[in-house]
This record gives structure tokens, sequence and C-alpha cells, in this order.
């Protein structure tokens, strides 16, 4: 509902409530009982709104802004003959330290956001002004990796959902930020921690962990959104028994890593839901893990109701180099054929048809020296001599990937795939360790290669026809931020030097940049209200909006 | 006479209030001077000389401090060599475990866990560290074989060190401040970065949440109206470009508006070969810089 009409329905309420009449009784009536009605019904995320979520494009009602993971907005008002003249509209400080990485959600004209240290909020996404504030209390011992950092949440009927750094999954309600239910998705102090957004589908929240540092067994959960009843798990490493238990050497799939702590997309016409995993535990020490170590870094299809594993891909096997597949694998429909489109952290682009999993081509996106070949169906294989040593082996891509977590964005006017990469080799070494419940468990030691060449970022801009690269945009350093593409022909991102940037998305010719004054940590989105596009996007501590004057 | 009852009132109902303030108060304080006490006797390493715990630590070492400080302790680009005895934040167990946990303000040395890439340490893992670090340490300190005050007149003089970088307020503006490095970097590092200044620029502006810090690159600009400039960056981004040139001046300029600006990892600094400082005036060059950085 429109702001204006909305204001004007609580006013003629409020007439109503003193006993003015507005009009004749009759049409107040009426608008009495729309004014009652509409608003509750429309803060209602029914999951058909969001298997439609291209029907009303003023709202970003998940992670990746659809089920397919393109982050592709089909609002147009900023477009390339005006991005120029954007400006900031407000700011939301949330006064944290630490990375910032959420994805905003807005759905009719509110703003759910997460912080740092598991800070939520809401906002009325016209003025920045806060509705709610939350923040979890976390007990003092957790120590999770890689930043007190936390990416989203998930929306279903009146309530909005996260995950916590200490491992539990809560909802709440939408409209006063109170805690509805919370449940423990596992023991934080084994390692466990989560930072995802979770994916609703049907009556379902779907989640996964981190902890991939700590030898942890990953999982994929479902909750039942009103209760929080868990509906079941998938252990991302088959227990005694199950299929693909035998490639982990002895009792190592106990403490076998292969977390799933990027947000997963849904194919409704299959009913099958793509989540991706991490590395194997430990990262980069392969030995007393022997085998593949499924289904560390790989692409899992699963059922959604039941959780049954319909098929993997997995993508780099018996890994050693930290190369976690989780980057939001990507659906596609082209030339006939239905697609995940994923640029690994491995460094290679890969098309999989996604009716079967079976893998259409691999192609590099960015240096890669850790494979040299490929096998009979086109996957590309490590080389042996690529695992880390105690003195250390220089490998390509690095230990943080020649991408990582932040999202790449498919757009389908321009049919091109564009994903943030980085060039940075790294030197692995092992640090043997023993296995302590809790601890950090890596195994590993890396560190920048020292030769001259400074490390650098770019946006880059791939034809999925060919996996061959159309443009690219070049960061000074490599930089964390994801993309987001929209019709009006633009790419936005950002870079560790705190601009933020608009692209034209044909072309990567820059149209416009603003300076936020620290790094971009996330990836961007976009919403309108009152038919005004805005494009968000947090960096540093604070959540920023943009819009034409 | 209203008021004195009205205290009287009262008097009768805070005593016991405040009795309980006084007891609550008591239970605090003592809960605080347990606390202080337990970190008093955490200022110790409780592993000191174990050599499992240094095993331990070598491990937690190479996972959470080699990316910066290099395997084996000895430095690497960004961080300093630990091998030496000397450190700059302080040599004591408790020292180093303030600087381990806390980091330091104003440097690349992050506070434990907060890292933003890795996992924090316990504080037993910490102290397993420690005793890594005193396990590499060099014995003896290296006593500096050169002399200091001439090589002070070298940098003030023949050699022109100070026409581009300063110590301790002294000097130019051109290459990085060497008040502290003597205390950070290993002899060696410093003789190679005097002997192929180029094979390793030094580190300059580090932002927050940037993983890699701008370096001392050379940068050749020529402006919109044809003038040029050589110098060294400051910092930039995809946009613009700050830099100071030869003659200490500082330029900040736009890059779309210029007509070129190329960078180049060749250091403006010039190799100091065996001519322009011999192995003898090295050594008190190096003196000189290691009694600043003990300072």
């Amino acid at each position: 509902m429109k702001r204006e009409s909305m204001n004007k329905a609580i006013e003629e309420r409020f007439f109503a409530s003193l006993g003015i009449t507005v009009g004749t009784g009759a049409t107040f009536v009426l608008l009495t009982i729309a004014a009652c009605v509409v608003p509750s019904a429309r803060a209602q995320v029914t999951p058909q709104r969001l298997q439609d979520s291209a029907k009303e494009p003023q709202n970003w009602l998940m992670y990746s802004g659809d089920y397919a993971g393109r982050r592709f907005s089909t609002l147009e008002q900023i477009n390339t003959s005006n991005a120029a003249m954007l400006v900031p509209k407000w700011v939301y400080q949330t006064m944290a330290g630490g990375k910032f990485e959420t994805t905003a959600l807005v759905v009719d004209g509110i703003l759910y956001g997460t912080g740092q240290d598991n800070r939520a909020f809401a906002l009325d996404a016209h003025s920045g002004r806060p509705i709610w504030q939350y923040q979890r209390v976390l007990p003092a011992d957790i120590r999770p990796c890689c930043g007190r950092a936390n990416r989203g949440m998930a929306i279903l009927g009146d309530k909005v959902f996260l995950g916590t750094l200490d491992a539990h999954v809560i909802a709440l309600d939408a409209k006063t930020g109170s805690v509805v239910w919370d449940v423990t998705a596992l023991d934080y102090r084994k390692g466990y921690s989560i930072t995802l957004a979770p994916l609703a589908i049907k009556n379902l929240v779907i989640i996964g962990v981190s902890g991939g540092e700590y030898g942890i067994r990953g999982f994929i959960d479902a909750y039942d959104a009103g209760t929080g009843e868990r509906k079941w798990r998938f252990y991302t490493v088959p227990g005694p028994g199950e299929p693909g238990h035998e490639t982990w050497e002895g009792d190592s799939w106990k403490i076998g890593g292969a977390p799933a702590w990027i947000t997963g997309t849904y194919d409704p016409a299959t009913n099958t839901t793509f989540w991706t995993t991490g590395n194997p535990s430990p990262s980069n020490r392969g030995e007393g893990r022997a085998g593949d170590n499924l289904y560390s870094n790989s692409l899992l299809a699963l059922d959604p109701e039941t959780g049954r594993l319909k098929w993997y891909f997995q993508f780099s096997k018996h890994d050693e180099h930290d190369y976690d597949a989780t980057q939001v694998p990507v659906m596609v429909d082209q030339g006939g054929r239905h697609l995940i489109l994923q640029a690994n952290r491995n460094g290679f682009f890969y098309l999989i048809d996604r009716t079967n999993g079976k893998l259409v081509f691999a192609n590099p996106f960015a240096k890669v020296t850790w494979s040299d070949s490929k096998d009979a169906s086109g996957v590309p294989i490590g080389r042996k001599d690529a695992s880390p040593t105690l003195e250390g082996n220089r490998v390509c891509p690095g230990a943080a990937g020649a991408t990582n977590w932040m999202s790449p964005t498919y757009d389908p006017q321009t049919q091109l795939f564009y994903v943030t990469a980085r060039e940075q080799c790294d030197v692995f070494s092992t640090a043997p360790q023993a296995y302590e419940a809790g601890h950090a468990y890596y195994g590993s030691a890396y560190f920048p290669n020292d030769d001259a060449e400074p490390f650098t970022g770019a946006l880059r801009a791939i034809d999925p026809n060919t996996g061959k690269m159309k443009w690219e945009w070049k960061h000074p350093s490599p930089t964390w931020s994801g993309a987001l593409s929209t019709a009006g022909g633009l790419v936005f991102t950002g870079d560790a030097e705190g601009n933020f940037i608009a692209l034209e998305a044909a072309s990567g010719k820059a149209l416009w940049h603003f300076q936020c004054g620290a790094s971009v940590y996330s990836s961007p989105m976009s919403f309108a209200i009152d038919g005004k596009q805005y494009v968000a996007v947090a960096a540093g501590s604070a959540l920023f909006t943009f819009a034409l004057p | 006479m209203s008021m004195p009852r009205t205290n009287f009132r009262r008097s009768k109902f805070w005593p016991q209030r405040w009795l309980l303030r006084f007891l609550f108060g008591c239970a605090v304080a003592v809960a605080c001077a347990a606390a202080a006490v337990a970190l008093r006797a955490q200022d110790k390493n409780p592993f000191a000389g174990d050599a499992k715990a240094a095993k331990l630590g070598e491990s937690q070492f190479r996972a959470n401090c080699a990316f910066c400080h290099g395997l084996g302790a000895r430095g690497g680009g960004r961080g300093p060599d630990l091998s030496r005895a000397q450190k700059r934040h302080g040599n004591s167990d408790a020292d180093l475990f303030r600087t381990i946990n806390e980091g330091v303000p104003g440097t690349a040395m992050p506070p434990n866990g907060a890292t933003q890439q890795g996992v924090g340490m316990t504080e037993e893992e910490i102290w397993q560290v420690i005793s890594y670090i005193r396990s590499v340490q060099v014995k003896a300190p290296a006593q500096p074989a050169g002399n200091a005050v001439h090589g002070k007149e070298l940098f003030y003089g023949s050699a022109a060190c100070s026409m581009c970088h300063m110590i301790q307020g002294k000097g130019g503006r051109l290459g990085p401040d060497l008040s502290t490095t003597g205390s950070a970097r290993s002899t060696e590092y410093l003789v190679e970065s005097v002997r192929s200044p180029s094979r390793r620029l030094a580190q300059g502006i580090s932002e927050a949440m940037k993983e890699f810090s701008q370096e001392y690159e050379t940068v050749t600009v020529v402006t919109a109206d044809g003038t040029k400039f050589l110098g060294v960056v400051l910092n930039e981004d995809h946009f613009t470009l700050q830099m100071i040139d030869t003659r200490e001046q500082m330029h900040l300029f736009e890059k779309d508006k210029l007509r070129s600006w190329e960078k180049s990892r060749e250091s403006l600094m010039p190799a100091y070969d065996q001519k322009m400082l011999n192995d003898k005036d090295m050594q008190d060059v190096i003196a000189y810089l290691l009694a600043v950085g003990a300072q």
C-alpha cells in the first residue's frame, strides 16, 4: 500500500474514533474495513508472494532478491542515463565495529537488516528511522571465525528469521522485534555458528551452519516457521551406512567440516533447493582424511520438504586450499537448458545442468595453478604437487579464493554473469595440530606470497554461453563487495577503498560513485517506495541508501 | 519542624537500603580484588620453558601470526621480527600477552580474534604462542657491531638518508619514518632495504577494513596542462590519487582529469651499493637505527 493512502486510511480511522464522520456513512464503513484489513493482510508474506517475488519489484523479499539467486532488480527508474545524478537519501548507523555484511530485506515500506554481534533492526525504508532494534545477548566465550558478522534475514508470514553466532535460529515478530521462538541448532562450544541469511520455502526456514575452521560436522536444517520445530537435518558429511561415507578415512567424517554458510536457492518447478558447502576440516591439511571427502565443496540439490539429496556435484575433491563452494548457486535458463551458474572460490566458472547435476563446462575466471587438467566429463582435477607443505607451497588462487561469499549477479537483459574476482596467490603451509572440540582446527597456515606483485581485484562480466570474460572493472585492491544488476542497465558494486559504484552493465563503464568512508563488505540490493527507486548497501558500520534527487 | 521529622522517617527507612548497598559494594570489591589477583597470576606464562607447549604454540603461531610475522617468527612483509629479544611493545610475558590479546593501537596488529579473517585464540593458546616465541628468541640480543654515533652522522650527512627519511621528527618526508624501524625489523631486512629497496616496498597507510596497506610506490603524473610530477603514492582509490612529490609538495588528483599517471614498483630510493655505503658504514647506520628503535 502506498504511503499516502495508508496515511489517509489511518487518518480516517482516527477521525472515526473521535466520532467525526468523513464522507457518507457507507463509504466510511467500507474505508474503515479496508484500512483494518488491508495493512495486516499486506504484512503477511505468504510463500506464494516469495515465489512470485518478480510481481513486486518494489520489495526485496529474500537475501538474493529472488529464489533464482540472481540479485537482479527489475526496477529501471535509476538507469544509465541518470545514474550520474544519484545522491544519498539516508544513512543508518549500527554503531558497531567489525564487518557489516547484511543484505537488507524490504517489505511494504519496511526495511529489515542485521548487524554485527547479532543486531537486527526494522527501519522506515523511506526515512531510515528505526521501528525496532534487537540485539542478542551472546555468550562471552563464542569465537566465531572471520568476524562477528551476519548477512541477513528471511521473512515469512509475520516473522523475520535469523541465525546467530551461538548457533541458534530465532524468529522475531516483524512488527515489534520480539523473540517469537529461539531454537538451538547445535552447541556453539563445539565451534558451530551461523552467519548466513536463512531461506524461507513454503512453511519452512532453511539454514546452514558455519564452523569449517573448528572441525564441526556440517549440516543444513529446516525449521517450521510457525513453531521453530526442526523438520529435517541433512548432514553434509555422511554418517556410517550412508552413501559417500566411504570418502572419509577412518573417523575423520566426525570432524569433517563441510559447513553450509551461504544462502541457497530454490526451483519451484522441480521443488528443489540448491545449497553449497565449504571446506573439509582441517582446511589445508589432507592427511588423515584420505578420499574425496563428500559432500565438502559441493553443490547439493535437496528436496525442501524432506531434506532428501537428489544429486550433488563436488567442485574440489579432497580440498587442501580452503576452496569453499559457498557462492550463491544462481539459477539461469538458457537455450532450453536449466542451469546453475557458479564462479567458484577455486577459480573456475561452472555451468551445471540443474536437472541432474551434470557439468556443462568449467572455465577459469581467475588465475589458477591448483589444477592443470580435467577428467573425461570436463571437471577440473587437482595437481598432486599443489598440496600445502610444512615449508610452504605457492598456489593460486590463494586462501581467500578467486571469489568468496560476496554475491554474484545475473542480468537477464545483458545475459551476463557478474562476479567479484580476486587475483592473489598464497603460500600454503601445514600446521599440524590435534583436534580439540571447539578449538580452531585449520591444520594450516597461509600467507601472501612474497613476490613483488600487489594483489588486485575486479568485477568481471562473464558470458555464460562461453565462459569467457566480456569486460572487467579493476579494483586497486581486492574487495569483499558483491554485485547487484538492475533493469536500468546498471551493475552496482563496492570496493575496499570505500567506493560504491554504478557501472554500465553492457560495458563496465563507471557512471557514478560515492565514497562511503569504509570498505563495502556486503552485497547491494534495490527497492522502491511510492514509486521512487532506492539502492542500498552496507559499508563500514552503516547502511547507505541512494536515489535520484 | 517538619523537616527533621521527614529526615527521621527517611533515616529509619534508608539505613536498610544503604546497608544492602554497602554489602553489595563490599561483594563487588571482593570480586574485583579476586579478579585482580587472578589477572596478576597470569602475568607469568604458566607454560614457561615447556617445550611441548612451545610446539603447540608453533602450530597456533603458524595459523594465527605467520600471515604477518612469517614462518619462524622472523618477520614478514607486514609484521616485525619477533625473534629479537627486544620487543617494541614490552618484553615481559605480561607485555606479550597484552600485545597479542589487545593488539597495538595505531598499527596493523589487531586484538586477538579481531582480525576478521580467522579465529581467535584462547588464553591458553596465547600462552603457548608466547612459549613458542621465547623458544625462537635469539638468546643474546644482537649487539650492534657498528658505531651508532657515526651512523647518525652518516644518516644526516653523507649517506643522505635524512633527505627522505625522518627520525624523531627530523628529516625528510618522502620515505617512511624510521624512528621505530630498528626495533621492528631484522638486521637482514634493514640491509636488504638499503641495498635493494625495490625488492620489497615499505608498507604505508593502512585503512580500517582493508587487508593490504598502501605501499610507497613511485608515481609519475602529467596534469592536463602538461605539468609533470614525480613522487610517492600516499593513497589512492579507483578515482583519486594522493601523492607527495620529490619537493615534498602534496598533490590531490582526480585520475580522470589527468593527462596520464603511471605507478612503478621501482622505488624512488637509490639502491645503496658498496661505493655509496660500504659494509662498515652500513653497520654504523644500522647501529643507529637499532639504538633509536630501542629508545
